[in-house]
Order: C-alpha cells, then structure tokens, then sequence
C-alpha cells in the first residue's frame, strides 16, 4: 500500500516545494568561478547550448553560448534560472524509506538490498511482468537505453514504457507510418528558408520559445505565418493569418485544407505521382470537407480556410511545425497524418525551406523513445515486434530472440494494470504521473494499490509521496551522455558538478540493482561512454543509426544529425534528399484520414471544452521548475482562461475563483478573463500539484495507435467559487486560494 | 583577447562601437527571459533592470520591453543635483554612481521614458547600463543575448538592414523637445500585401481573432 505517509502539509513542509532565489552563497558571494562548462539546458527539446558556471562544486550561475549553433546564446527564463535547482534545500541527499511515521533516511546498500528483495519477491509470486519499470526523456540517451534493456534483461519484464508516450508519440508514429521514419524531417535551419510557415497546436512563444526567431528570420524574408490554435498565443497574435479553431477538429481542418488545394490546383503533382502512393484515397476521405462542413465543425471561418490554403499552396517554400496541440487527441495519430497529408501534397519534403516537423517537447524526446525505453521499441527505433530487429539486438546483447520480452504495456496502460492486479511493483524514473498522467484520482488510487513502489529522483516528487523506496538519483549537471534533440540532432552533456551527500548517478543504482538481481553480466559497463560506444554498435544498421558518433564528434561539431552511420560520415541534418522516403520503395505514404470527433463530447451538464498546455515558465510536471523562485514569481498557480463572454454568463469577473468540474474530478483556481480564447473553451495549465493539477479533469482516452492521452480535449463545467483572496507567505509562495476562510 | 572577453565569449568588437541596441516591441512574446537574465548581473543581483508591460492581458498577449534608452542628452543626468549620472564617450548612460546618488529620486521623476528606479534598499536610483561591463569589451548585453524572439537586438546599423524588416528610429518628440536615444525601436511598413485578400496581411487577428463578426458566437449548451 504506497500510501502517502505524511499528510500533503507536512510532506510540502519537510520535502518542498520550497523557492530557490539565489546563487550558492547569495549575491555578494565572491567566490572565484573555477570552470565554466559547455552542455545543454536540462529542460525542453529544443537543448539549447549553455554554459554553467561552476565554483567549489556548485553552479553558481550561467553564461549564453553564443557559438553553439542551435541557439547562439538565447535562452527562455527557464534556460537562464535552470542553475537554481542545485545546492536546493529540497535537494535529496540521501535514500528513503516510508515508514508509519513518515520517511526515513536508509543506507544505499540497504536500499538496494530491499528493491531487490520486493523485484525477487513479486516476479516468483506473480511473474515477471507484474514489476514494471516506467522511465523519462528527460534522461541521456545512455540512461534510456539502459533503462530499456535493464527492465528487459535486468528484470526479465515486458512492461517497461516512459513518459515521452505523454509526448510526441502520435507524431512518432504517423512519421513512420507515412515517411518510414520517426525523426523531424528538418534541421530547424529550414525553417528560415521557408516562405510560409504553418503551425499547428503549437504554443511556439511558450513552449518552444527559440524556435520564435527561427520564424522571425523566415518572416524578415518575407513569409507568412499561419497559426492554428484555440488560444491567441504570443506569436499566434501577430500570425498572418488565425484558425481559432475548436478543440479537436485539427484533421478537419487540415482535410479542408487539403481539399482547397486540390479544387484550387495547388498541388505538386510530379512530386505526388513520382513520390508517393495513395493520394486518391486520401482525398476521397476529405470530400466532404467543404469548406461550409470545415466552418460548422472547426468554428473557423470559411474565408480564412480558403487563406490558409492559399498561402501554404501558393508559396515557394514552406514547413508546417506541429506539436501537441494536434497530438495530444485520441485521433492525435490521425492528426498529424493530415498534416503529412500537406506537406505530400505541395510537395514539401527533403529540399530546402520545405519540411513537415513535429516540436518534440522534452529534452531527450526523440533519443529517449529511439533507444529502447518505449514499450514497442529496442534500439536504433528497432521494432520489438520485428523477428530481424530482435535476432540483431538479441546478438549484440549476448541472449537469444527468445530471451528478449515481447512489446508490453504503455505508460498509461500500465496504470490500468495496476487497478486490475496485473502490475504489482515498479521502479519509476525522471517521471511525475501524480501531475503528468490524465485523470489524477484514478493515478492516486493505483498508486495506493501497489506492493512495492520504487522512485529514482533528486527532489522527492508529488508521486515520490507515493514510494515505498525513494533513491537519491543525479540532477542533469551532475552526469553526462548525450541528448537527441527535438532537430534529430544528438549533442553532448557534459557535468559540472558531482552528486551530494549519498546520492547517485543514475546509472550507477541501476547497475546496482542488476547485480543484486544477479543479471549485472549484460551491463559491463564502467560508466556512461561504455554504454555510449555499445549504443553505437547496436545501432549499427538500424534506423536511427549512431554508428559514427563519438563524443568527441559531437562536440567537436556541435552535434551530429542521426542517421550517421560512419565516423566519416556528416550526419543528415535534412531527410528524405532526393526525394527518397524511408520506405523500401522509396516513396511516402498518403494516408486518408477522416475526422473522428473528440472521445469526450460537450453536453448539457457538461457544455465547455477543456484544452490544457503549458506556461512558459514552468515545464512539465514542476518538479525542478516549481522550485526555482524566479520562475514560480512569473506565474505562481494555474489560472482558468475563459472568454469575456463566458464569463458574463456565469457571473464570473476577472480573478474571482472558478469551479472547473469534468465527469473526473474538478479544480478551483483564479479566472484569467481574455478576449484570446475561444468562446466555448476553457484552458488550464497543468504544471501544479496538491488539487491544482489540470490532470484532475483530462480524460484518459487514448489514442490507438500511440496509446497518448488526450490531453487537448474533454467537456467541462465551470461555476464561480466566489472572490479569489490569496493569502502568500514570506518566501512569496501562495499558501491558500482564500476558499478555507469561506468553508 | 583578454580573459574577461574570452569568458564572454565574443570579441570581434573593441568595445560598444557602432553597435546599436534595438527594442522591437512588436516580436516580444512576454517570456521575461531578458527579466530574468538581467536579474543574475552580480552588480544588481537577484533585480532586474529591465522594464517588461502587459500592455493590456484582457484583450491581447501583447508585452511591451522597455530598457534605458540611452539619450544622447540624457534629462536624468542633467537634473540630478549630485551629478552621479555620467554618460561614458561611448554614449552610454550609466547607472547612478553609488557613492554620489543621494537618492532624490529627480531622475525618476524626469526621464521622459519612466526608466530610473529609486530602490529604498540602497536609497539610490538605479537602472539599465547596457551591461557596460559587457558591451564594452565588445560583447552583448544579457538581454539582447538570451531573447528568444531577438525583440530586442544589439549589433550595428549595417547587420540589422540586412537581415531584419522595419525601419530604425531614435528620434521621440516630447511636448517641444526632441530626444535622440542610442537605442532604437522599430518603425514597421505595412506588412507584404496578402494577393488573397487584396490587403496587407499585418495586423490581421488582433480585431476579432475568433470571426465572431464574421460567423457568430460558437454555440454553448445551457
């Protein structure tokens, strides 16, 4: 029973969240910096380069790395105060254990011994597959593979999956579906050549904030910009041209799109008959997309469908960046497909300002789901279901085809299978489904259901509450490997400081718990660089190929594009040259998509939609970020946006409390009244825990073929909670939202 | 190169030169990147120097960045009884002189831009110096470095003509007084003529993003 032990108060009060504010020593510390490290951000996919200050084995501050090609120094808040989540007073220092009275520190060796014990103990009881392990992208390249074959070898389970299945997962499976590959198909420095640039579900100023220069370049030579989004985001609002579109009808849209082009002739026809195959079908499947059908289902005006279509199949150049605003759907794979369905059909792919991106969100997105963490996948984006990818893997590895579990449950999946009995144990990394997974009372009750539950982190988490067994695991400055970026570029990082007290490098108490489990012969490994040089040789051939590689390549060069086959070889910055698709024969895939309405309609008691996304100055689940001072001070709770409108309706002023209640659970935060979103939707950010997760209301449906939550859409109500009254401490923290004092 | 401009990282520049800062407001997406940034200088720690408005969040996400314009004639200096505000032969205007500011909060009053801060903790007023200690051994200031969006800017006249739409200006008219700044904003065109609709494509979401006008309020149950 991972119950929590302590109540939420006296967990917050001994474990955090507590603020950071400043830089070891304070301000006036004049402590010499004795090196200044080049490596990456520890936050999202775009990785931009940085440098870390580093005094008497503290990061004490940062510098912009201007020679770092992706970014040339810029940064987002989050970029510039990452260096607040070391020397944290939430920072654990040692192993943990849960007893009656709260948790205990325990000794490393103990704690491994315990983990292993509870591994031996539920795998005889119940089989192998009843301990899962559940890991993150946020992790290197070197941890995700070893995440994967640990769980595989170590374990012997089936069912080991990761967060990044919360993430890009619907467009790493349409890629691959319609081009053969599941990678970008650009280095951003397309997108400057591009003449119109489409983007889709994707809060770029928030979310992706480098990548708004990116497009400024492109629009300083003259390009148009169009934005699909629910929401006026921050760049959305200068955009040549807006779909304010409803959520979930993202590919009745595009399928509109695609029709215009073809009654308008503004296609790329030698590009589709040399290229690709199935463009019929995928027209007749948008037929009935008129553009009177698109405007009652989208809620875009007719006029700016025909805009759009003429400014994406007029220009020269384009690329359509997408993420998850069109991803996160129950239909997310079918999303993308019809945006691939654009790119084909105007013949935008493998030539300069041409491509078809999705904007991975986490920082290891693309390598964490490549190299053998993802329920479906061995390394090199190999398929485990693939009787060649498992008899090359079962080689390299030193077992037989058979020895190697076949595809287990996904992410969300697993949670389920907890509720029924199937999972009885887990070993969780780099993850926060307390905040991170849709529907958080049925993730608490799981939780609570576990024999024993395992945790890897360096602050003790809102799921962390949950663990039977916490391990002081290494924040990113404090172990290096490598990173994929969301460009399919794979850079170096480097550490600059090493763990405190008792903690560990991650894959150090991996390597720990193999050899309690007397497996440690598949892991011959002295540290990250071994298992990097394995990485390159089991990936020899495959897909995302990492043969010719080196770290010292990656930072000699700034980092390589995958596939790079050679040590000879430049990388492939851009795919699909020529054009030649992954496909054996060459050519991309059409695919039809017709528009399926969101799983969850809107309804008489529930009549509002809910689109949930992110803040540009928290990141994911707010274990690091809800710790940093500066960035809580940007945006401290989630607030409700809603439309003027709506909110005259329900008798709601702008930061009076509102009631938003789904058919899962409900939440109560300050109203934002904004002429920016639409008038039938609602938007909450999801950073925040304890009662304030967006994740209370978000429906746990999945997609089919990506098995991602659809977090972009489900039907709400709302009430007025009357006046929001804050009460903040002294360290700036709102303590309470007022709503005590009324009850 | 010396070891300062090495850790900096650029030195192509022997100090500020003819290098230029530019405000574009209309870029800025509100990210506080540039707050954030100036706040880690160790000369103001955990403050930021930067000026960063919501223009108005109940109708737009738009934000406007404000720093020190950097006023050929600076008013702050000229009214300041303690003479504490020097403007460097390079022109920029630096912050209050800690050891002569008196604290009168003259400056505050009259900077035509609202940039000068006076800071009880100190009892002096203090502001952006367009991290002198930067630009002067020819690297960037923080601001300018970290933005995302490049809304604020910093090289010379030349490299922004030739890659950066919108005309400079640092020409502002207050009552009869004519100010020159060392910092320009942009001055935007109208923007490439949208052949579609037969009209420029700038500004085009801003007035009625949802086509409320044009197709009604979408329906909601009750």
């Amino acid at each position: 029973m991972a119950r929590a032990p302590l109540t939420e108060a006296e967990l917050i009060e001994r474990y955090g969240p507590h603020l950071n504010r400043t830089p070891p020593g304070g301000w006036e510390n004049e402590t010499e910096v004795d090196s200044v490290v080049n490596t990456h951000c520890c936050f999202c996919g775009q990785q931009c380069g940085i440098k870390l200050k580093v005094a008497d084995n503290a990061v004490v501050g940062f510098e912009p790395w201007y020679d770092f090609p992706f970014n040339e120094g810029k940064l987002c808040p989050k970029g510039v105060k990452r260096y607040l989540q070391g020397s944290h007073p939430d920072r654990l220092t040692t192993s943990l254990q849960r007893t009656a009275g709260g948790f205990e520190p325990i000794g490393y060796d103990a704690a491994i011994d315990r983990t292993v014990a509870e591994m031996r103990r539920i795998q005889d009881t119940y089989g192998k597959d009843a301990f899962s392990v559940v890991s993150g992208s946020s992790l290197t390249t070197e941890k995700t593979y070893l995440m994967g074959k640990f769980a595989r070898l170590g374990l012997g389970t089936a069912n080991v999956d990761y967060n990044g299945r919360l993430c890009m997962v619907s467009a790493a499976a349409a890629n691959k579906k319609a081009l053969g590959m599941d990678r970008a198909s650009n280095s951003w420095s397309d997108i400057p050549l591009a003449d119109v640039v489409f983007v889709a579900g994707a809060n770029i100023a928030e979310c992706a904030p480098i990548t708004t220069d990116y497009i400024w370049r492109a629009r300083d030579r003259g390009a148009s910009l169009i934005m699909a989004d629910p929401r006026v985001t921050p760049l959305a609002r200068t955009a040549d041209c807006f779909l304010g579109l409803r959520p979930g009808t993202d590919s009745a849209l595009m399928g509109a799109i695609l029709n215009q082009l073809v009654e308008r002739d503004l296609l790329d026809h030698d590009f589709i008959e040399h290229h690709t195959v199935g463009f019929d079908e995928a027209v007749a499947a948008v037929a009935d997309l008129s553009l009177s059908a698109a405007q009652e289902i989208t809620g875009v005006p007719a006029s700016r469908i025909e805009q759009a279509a003429e400014l994406w199949g007029r220009a020269a150049t384009g690329v359509l960046l997408h993420a998850r605003g069109i991803e996160h759907h129950s239909n997310g794979v079918q999303n993308v497909l019809s945006c691939i369905n654009l790119g084909l059909a105007t013949g935008r792919y493998g030539k300069p300002g041409c491509g078809v991106m999705t904007i991975t969100g986490q920082a290891n997105g693309q390598g964490g789901r490549e190299q053998g963490q993802k329920s479906d996948q061995l390394p090199g984006a190999r398929d485990i279901g693939n009787p060649d990818h498992r008899a090359v893997v079962a080689e390299h590895w030193g077992v037989t085809p058979e020895d190697l579990p076949q595809a287990g449950l996904s992410y969300e999946e697993q949670f389920q299978a907890i509720l029924d009995g199937d999972i009885r144990g887990m070993l969780m990394i780099c993850t926060n489904p307390m905040v991170a997974l849709p529907d958080t009372n049925m993730v608490r009750a799981a939780l609570e259901k576990l024999e024993f539950f395992a945790v890897i982190d360096f602050f003790l988490s809102e799921t962390g509450h949950h663990a039977d067994l916490v391990f002081a695991g290494s924040l990113h400055e404090e172990d290096e490997g490598v990173v994929t970026t969301a460009e399919g570029r794979c850079v170096k990082i480097n550490p600059a400081v090493t763990p405190p007290g008792e903690a560990r490098r991650d894959w150090e108490i991996i390597l720990d718990l193999a050899r309690g489990l007397g497996t440690q012969r598949y892991f011959p490994y002295k540290g990250p660089r071994d298992i990097f040089e394995e990485i390159r040789r089991v990936t020899s051939g495959a897909v995302a190929d990492y043969a010719g590689m080196t770290w010292e390549r990656l930072e000699a060069e700034h980092g390589l594009f995958w596939p790079c086959p050679t040590v000879d070889h430049p990388g492939t910055p851009r795919l699909y040259e020529g054009p030649r698709f992954a496909h054996p024969d060459g050519k991309a895939r059409f695919l039809p998509v017709r528009h399926q309405p969101p799983a969850e309609q809107v309804d008489a008691e529930y009549p509002l939609w809910l689109t949930t996304g992110r803040v540009i100055s928290q990141f994911l689940s707010g274990t690091q970020t809800r710790r940093i001072g500066p960035l809580v001070d940007q945006y401290p709770e989630p607030l409700v946006e809603l439309h003027p409108r709506l909110a005259e309706r329900f008798g709601i002023a702008d930061g009076d409390l509102v009631r938003v209640a789904s058919r899962r659970g409900e939440l109560t935060a300050p109203a934002q009244v904004v002429e920016t979103i639409r008038p039938d939707t609602v938007f909450v950010p999801y950073h925040w825990a304890n009662g304030k997760q967006a994740n209370l209301l978000t429906n746990p449906v999945l997609d089919p073929v990506s098995k991602i939550p659809a977090y972009k859409v489900c039907a709400v109500r709302l009430e007025p909670a009357g006046e929001h009254r804050p009460v903040v401490d002294d360290r700036g923290t709102i303590i309470t939202t007022g709503e005590e004092e009324r009850a | 190169m010396s070891e300062l401009e090495d850790f900096f990282g650029r030195s192509e520049h022997a100090g500020v030169g003819d290098r230029i800062y530019v405000l574009d407001q209309s870029r800025c997406i509100g990210c506080n990147a540039c707050v954030q940034a100036c706040s880690e200088c160790e000369t103001h720690g955990g403050r930021s120097m930067m000026h960063l408005e919501t223009v108005d969040r109940a109708t737009s996400t738009q934000t406007a960045p404000m720093v020190c314009m950097h006023c050929d004639d600076p008013t702050c200096a000229e009214v300041c009884p303690a003479d504490a505000i020097k403007k460097t032969e390079d022109g920029v205007v630096q912050s209050a002189e800690k050891s002569r500011c008196i604290g009168c909060s003259n400056c505050v009053i009259a900077c035509p831009f609202g940039v000068p801060e006076y800071v009880p903790e100190f009892d002096m007023m203090m502001k952006c110096n367009m991290c002198y200690d930067r630009t002067s051994v020819g690297s960037e200031p923080m601001c300018t470095s970290v933005c995302p969006s490049q809304a604020l800017w910093f090289g010379t006249p030349e490299e922004f003509y030739a890659t950066r739409q919108g005309s400079l200006s640092n020409e502002f008219q207050f009552g009869n007084r004519t100010v020159t700044t060392r910092v320009h904003t942009v001055v935007h065109e109208p923007g490439p003529l949208d052949a579609f609709l037969g009209r420029s494509s700038q500004p085009s979401v801003v007035s009625d993003p949802f086509g409320i006008d044009e197709i009604g309020l979408p329906e909601v149950a009750r």
